[in-house]
């Protein structure tokens, strides 16, 4: 190594540390503030107290929000990873023209504006009669977590070796069994990894909800940005700190089943 | 094969043969096709109506008569634009440093990218909000540090946005890269170096080259998020300085005025489409064909 490599290592790393501590900062900052005595965001804290915690529940709509969005993103998580693995395996394993352009626009909702994805939706809705705010927002989330699990699931299948199942059936393995046996645990990881991105990005959707909602129906975001604008306590930042434990116990356990290398793959 | 029994079994008058795994795809693509592409197509051709549904584009000539709406647009591409160029800068080094990490490091940068993302965009941009207020930590480490002599006003300006979204975005930004990086065998700068190439040669023709798959993926990407974004501007500048995310939010919400707002949105979409086919044709030149 050459001078100029070693200094341009240094500067990989001090880069390094610095985007660390830039992505933790509103993290700490939220977990930090939901431990204040305060009713103000003040930092540091006077002092600290767990009455944010306590109000949680006191706290008008905000668990009927919290169980409707766990409810949504479960839901659409399970719906995306069957049709979309279903799928990905007929566009990776299909003989029909234009694949690569299908590849491109089953990925494409992830970066389409939300807001604009959602009024489109709510004026579809409304042509075709659908007035329920929660089967309205069942559908659109299908819209986000789908194209997570198409995205993972294709890259997954790219890899995947098919001439396993055959050489699973030559071996006698009627073919059910050889998907079951053979594939399904060798996508395992793809499933996790797509379920847990899919989730969160449900769990996490503004754009799209805001124009779908009702008054007995707001996610957890729309509740949590009113909140915000009307009576901003910390009580959101101890509700963001349980999401935050919460997401760290999935990571850590997909971490360990999975390997933290390949769930971003 | 499976799929040569199933196609013995269709009926006979069927000409072409159907391919089974057609219709494996035919759910989710058919569900993408109805809830997505065809509400965004009628909302793109709404936008070339007027009231009495004939073609035009009165809308879009009243959108960009009003200087206020090109500024608006000039600051949404700025901030789009700086915003991803922050995230580059700051995730190119870290996908290099991430890639020669190992063990408990490496877990746990990347356990930091991807984290973030469980915590939703709105705790996160009040966070921001919180750590730039003129009396917030930043603000305090500055006059402590002898920066500046008083607090700055940081909330509410341009750069609170930027620093806020690209702290968002980041991690879409280094997991691209990183996975190329590390898929760079390291003997190629090495043999660069056996043949006479000095640091910079082998890094500007050797190593950056080889990244600019994951390069594009990132900032086209991010750069789509960031043109749209609307939680992240309206808690941290809010009014003050309006995005057209904000605008459109504004003329549905509180204005009703769909044929403004389908303008606003159909700008945007077309914006969108333009960056997803732009880097898929570029990613395509630059690795070949993938699928």
């Amino acid at each position: 190594m050459t001078r100029t490599d070693r200094v341009a290592v240094v500067l990989c790393w001090l880069f390094a540390a610095l985007v660390v501590v830039y992505l933790l900062t509103p993290l700490v900052v939220t977990v930090i503030v939901s431990f204040t005595s305060s009713t103000v965001y003040t930092l540091p804290p006077p002092d600290w107290s767990l009455k944010w915690y306590e109000r949680l529940g006191r706290k008008s709509g905000l668990m009927d929000s919290l169980v409707l969005s766990l409810n949504l993103a479960f839901l659409s998580t399970v719906i995306a990873l069957i049709i979309g693995t279903a799928a990905a395996l007929g566009v990776q394993k299909g003989r029909f023209p234009g694949r690569e352009a299908i590849a491109t626009f089953v990925v494409s909702p992830l970066m389409m504006p939300g807001l604009v994805v959602g009024v489109a939706l709510l004026q579809f809705f409304r042509e075709m009669g659908l007035r329920d705010a929660y089967w309205s927002l069942l559908l659109a989330h299908i819209i986000i977590t789908l194209p997570y699990v198409m995205r993972t699931l294709l890259a997954s299948l790219q890899q995947f070796d098919f001439s396993l199942i055959d050489a699973a059936r030559t071996l006698g393995m009627p073919y059910p069994t050889a998907i079951l046996r053979v594939m399904v645990p060798n996508l395992a990881p793809a499933f996790l990894t797509a379920g847990l991105f899919a989730f969160l990005a449900s769990m996490d959707n503004y754009p799209i909800s805001i124009f779908l909602t009702d008054a007995r129906n707001k996610t957890l975001p729309i509740r949590m940005l009113q909140y915000l604008e009307e009576t901003p306590d910390p009580t959101i930042a101890a509700i963001s700190s349980g999401l935050i434990l919460m997401a760290l116990i999935a990571l850590m356990v997909s971490a360990r089943t999975v390997g933290l290398n390949r769930m971003i793959q | 094969m499976s799929a040569a029994t199933e196609a013995a079994q269709a009926p006979p008058e069927m000409r072409w043969r159907v391919d089974p795994f057609v219709l494996l795809a035919a759910p989710g693509l058919l569900y993408l096709a109805i809830l997505f592409a065809l509400p965004l197509a009628l909302l793109l051709l709404q936008s070339f109506r007027d009231a009495d549904g004939h073609f035009s584009i009165a809308g879009y000539i009243e959108f960009f008569s009003d200087p206020i709406n090109l500024a608006v647009t000039w600051r949404t591409f700025r901030v789009a634009a700086l915003s991803t160029l922050l995230c580059l800068v700051l995730a190119y080094p870290t996908a290099f440093a991430l890639a020669r990490a190992r063990g408990f490091v490496q877990s746990f940068i990347l356990v930091a990218m991807i984290l973030p993302l469980s915590v939703g965009v709105i705790v996160k941009a009040f966070s921001w909000s919180i750590v730039l207020r003129s009396d917030g930590i930043v603000n305090s480490a500055l006059v402590f540090l002898g920066i500046v002599d008083q607090p700055i006003r940081l909330l509410f300006t341009e750069t609170a946005l930027i620093v806020g979204s690209a702290n968002v975005f980041l991690p879409f930004m280094v997991l691209p890269i990183y996975a190329v990086v590390r898929q760079i065998d390291p003997s190629l700068s090495a043999a660069a170096a056996t043949l006479g190439a000095g640091p910079f040669f082998r890094f500007f023709r050797v190593i950056v080259p080889l990244t600019l798959p994951g390069v594009i993926a990132g900032v086209a990407f991010v750069f789509s998020l960031a043109i749209s974004m609307y939680v992240i501007p309206s808690l941290i500048v809010g009014e003050r300085h309006a995005t057209l995310s904000m605008l459109i939010a504004r003329s549905y919400l509180f204005f009703r005025d769909a044929q403004l707002g389908s303008t606003i949105s159909a700008i945007l979409l077309l914006i969108a489409i333009a960056v997803v086919l732009g880097s898929s044709l570029l990613l395509r030149r630059f690795e070949g064909t993938r699928v």
